[in-house]
């Protein structure tokens, strides 16, 4: 049996994805920008892609912008607004948990002269409001939280931060990281206060190499990639048809029986920790029902390194994550784990199951009797003192 | 003016003998092998106790310098200009253009060496040593004679065609792969055994490996990794045949039964066992580790001493007596350090006792040895059977 539980990774991409996929690349192959028929038939299906987004989204399509993947979204994001905004003030707010494309692009901003302030959480990964409401003042020009994080699953605040934001002050952009979060929540960044808001296609069952930012209007962005011009000058280069149409398809039946298919998930999920959390010696380290993704767990296997379960897992069919990319002779790793407080020992022993909706209870049980069966054995080989 | 053909030399062969035809053949077919896997279509032949490679295409020359750099047995390589025998005054003016595009107008000291293989060259040798000196000196006012200690000896060769050379780039030296038997390497995805391995290939070595492989505990990352290595080494070596055994259950049936602090010596013992079988079965004359005395707690002397008892056969330790930092030095100049670094562990780390032990006793080890009596000998047969055959290179 092949379980493959690392869909905060990536997804497999679905039927219908895949058709129109081929279909751009082998029969509707043409440049959107060309003036011929070809083209245009192209550029249909750009429009008809961005109208879905936006559909969903509830906002104009011009707002969406395409790009390759959900670190350019971020990166276009931060050093676009703030390169933008820099005579407003050089003060940008973010999370001591976020994904390198944020915390990566935060470390460049510095080096450009930006202000960076680093806003912790608590154990189960929530920032605190009020030190986010006395970290804001009049040269902020951008917030950056991500709406889910990554590793365990902990879903921000966003309403309230929106919300704080523009009380404290209204110049401030949000920005939210929504890689993990898009096709688990719907989304609508005007109600949310949200100014700009980043997806990738591959962890929706798109295909890999699309992504999109959403920039509301009136929001001042400089472009990152210059070039011909494509897409309002916002992104230059040939628009990524096989993409943006897979990217399309993928959102579009994403929010097929959106209530349903999230309330299954938040089942499996609560089943899954609630069996593994009966274990002896382990340790969950993202919450149940909805204060945390429907389709992230965390756990930590107490006296077993996470490479050597993942990979005993993986000789029973079972595909998962290491929550942090430890060794023994090799620390460094997750700045999330670290960040909720894991010890050394919890950190070490990390490992992230995620699912997608076609995750079957099937699966799960599958997972936990081979987690059931591994442990004891795994725990008689710990290294010796 | 391009390089047509080069001459290449050779060290220690020149002094085999009776036996030097197996040696310089072996070479040719070495520098072949190297060179057909470059861009260019070379013709390797010996003449008159020489080796030449005369290049019938075009060519990438930093390429099929690096190609040659890496043949064993190879003591210095020497670009080649030919040219037409047409005549003394026209090999004047391109010796004057030679010098002129490899060397320019610098302060520099010189000695023509002409040699004749066809003897009824216009000149003699001597002849042209005078005459060509002469030239030079009169195109090139900043070079002056120095038939002792010239900093550029200028060969001209009078043969079918005139070869004009002056440059040596040095090779790697050692002898042709092939010429001194087959070895098997334990190879770990560590620093040293890609070194060792390379040392052995380097004195005519053939190498065969034997990787040990533990999953879970090593990932197929790991595994690859040591595939790398040895594609590497194949770059000098030949391709190697590599023997990937899974240690797994050997490896924790030791932790089951024997005292933490002996489980490094022990499962090394095995694995030298196993090593060994593989070793005679495809005829080599020995095996070759990357142990350097009093490295880790495994490789003092008495470490050493205690793991290799389980082995008829000998076992070579190239750098048995070489520092830590000289061990890298080599694996950067061969190419093996920056595979070696990437974090994958291999299953020694795994199972390291906190404190092993430093000073092991033969008798001790094998009284421990005696409580894996019931199932060790089952054990290192599946292993020996389920072992998988990769060719590196």
């Amino acid at each position: 049996m092949e379980v493959y539980l690392d869909n905060s990774a990536t997804t497999r991409v679905s039927e219908k994805v895949k058709n129109i996929i081929i279909k751009t690349m082998t029969e509707d192959f043409g440049n959107p920008s060309s003036l011929h028929m070809k083209g245009v038939e192209a550029e249909r299906y750009v429009k008809e892609a961005r109208e879905i987004i936006a559909g969903n989204l509830k906002v104009k399509d011009k707002e969406i912008i395409f790009t390759s993947c959900g670190t350019e979204s971020n990166n276009l994001a931060l050093i676009g607004m703030a390169m933008a905004n820099k005579r407003q003030g050089n003060h940008i707010i973010t999370t001591s948990i976020e994904h390198a494309s944020v915390s990566n692009t935060m470390k460049y901003l510095k080096e450009q002269g930006f202000d960076i302030t680093y806003l912790k959480v608590d154990k189960e990964g929530h920032i605190d409001l009020n030190e986010l409401r006395e970290a804001i003042n009049d040269s902020t020009i951008i917030v950056s939280v991500m709406y889910v994080n990554n590793e365990i699953g902990a879903v921000e605040p966003v309403r309230e931060i929106g919300k704080i934001i523009k009380e404290k002050n209204p110049k401030t952009i949000f920005h939210a990281d929504a890689i993990q979060a898009f096709g688990k929540y719907k989304i609508y960044p005007k109600k949310l206060n949200i100014d700009a808001l980043s997806v990738s296609g591959h962890k929706i069952h798109g295909p890999k190499g699309i992504g999109f930012l959403y920039v509301s209007e009136g929001i001042k962005i400089k472009p990152v990639i210059i070039g011909g011009g494509q897409q309002n000058g916002m992104r230059s280069g040939t628009d990524n048809v096989p993409g943006i149409a897979g990217l399309g398809a993928a959102v579009k039946e994403t929010y097929e029986n959106f209530d349903e298919k999230i309330k299954r998930m938040y089942r499996l999920k609560d089943y899954f920790t609630d069996n593994i959390m009966s274990l002896e010696n382990v340790q969950v380290n993202s919450k149940k029902g909805e204060l945390s993704a429907p389709h992230i767990v965390s756990v930590s296997f107490i006296g077993v390194r996470s490479e050597v379960m993942l990979h005993a897992l993986e000789e029973r069919g079972i595909y998962v994550s290491s929550g942090s990319a430890c060794s023994s002779n090799r620390h460094g790793g997750s700045a999330t784990l670290e960040s909720i407080g894991l010890s050394r020992e919890a950190l070490d022993s990390t490992l992230r199951f995620s699912f997608s909706d076609n995750t079957t209870k099937e699966e799960l049980d599958y997972t936990i009797d081979a987690i059931k069966e591994l442990l004891p054995r795994l725990r008689v080989y710990v290294r010796k003192k | 003016m391009e390089f047509k053909s080069f001459l290449i030399k050779y060290a220690e062969i020149g002094v085999k003998g009776k036996n030097k035809f197996i040696f310089e053949d072996a070479l040719v077919k070495q520098i072949n092998t190297a060179l057909k896997k470059t861009d260019g279509t070379f013709k390797v032949y010996k003449e008159t106790g020489r080796i030449y490679a005369d290049a019938l295409s075009e060519y990438d020359y930093d390429e099929v310098i690096e190609a040659l750099q890496r043949v064993f047995g190879i003591a210095g390589i020497c670009p080649l200009v030919q040219i037409e025998d047409k005549g003394f005054e026209d090999l004047k003016q391109n010796v004057i253009l030679y010098m002129e595009e490899v060397y320019g107008h610098k302060n520099l000291t010189f000695k023509v060496n002409a040699r004749r293989a066809r003897k009824n060259y216009e000149k003699t040798s001597v002849e042209i040593n005078m005459d060509m000196g002469e030239a030079l000196l009169n195109a090139f006012s900043e070079y002056s004679v120095d038939v002792h200690n010239p900093q550029v000896m200028l060969n001209i060769e009078i043969r079918k065609h005139i070869n004009i050379y002056s440059m040596t780039i040095p090779g790697p030296g050692g002898m042709p792969v092939g010429t001194a038997g087959k070895a098997m390497l334990l190879l770990s995805g560590g620093i040293d055994s890609p070194v060792a391995g390379y040392m052995a290939a380097k004195r005519g070595v053939q190498l065969e490996a034997t990787y040990f492989h533990a999953p879970p505990y090593t990932s197929e990352r790991a595994k690859q990794k040591v595939i790398d290595l040895a594609k590497q080494v194949a770059l000098y070596s030949g391709p190697v045949r590599v023997n990937v055994v899974n240690f797994t259950d050997v490896q924790l049936y030791i932790y089951e039964k024997c005292p933490h602090d002996e489980l490094t010596i022990i499962m090394k013992r095995v694995m030298f066992k196993i090593a060994e079988h593989f070793a005679r079965e495809s005829g080599c004359l020995g095996l070759i580790t990357g142990e350097s005395i009093g490295q880790v707690s495994s490789q003092t002397l008495q470490s050493l001493g205690v793991i290799n008892e389980v082995c008829t056969m000998p076992v070579f330790r190239p750098v048995i007596a070489f520092d830590k930092q000289d061990i890298v030095d080599m694996a950067i100049k061969i190419g093996t350090y920056d595979i070696s670094i990437q974090p994958f562990e291999d299953c020694c780390t795994t199972f390291v006792a906190k404190h092993p032990v430093t000073k092991p006793s033969l008798e001790r080890i094998r009284k421990s040895e005696e409580n894996l009596s019931e199932n060790i000998d089952r054990l290192v047969r599946e292993a020996i059977e389920s072992t998988q055959v990769i060719i590196a290179g």
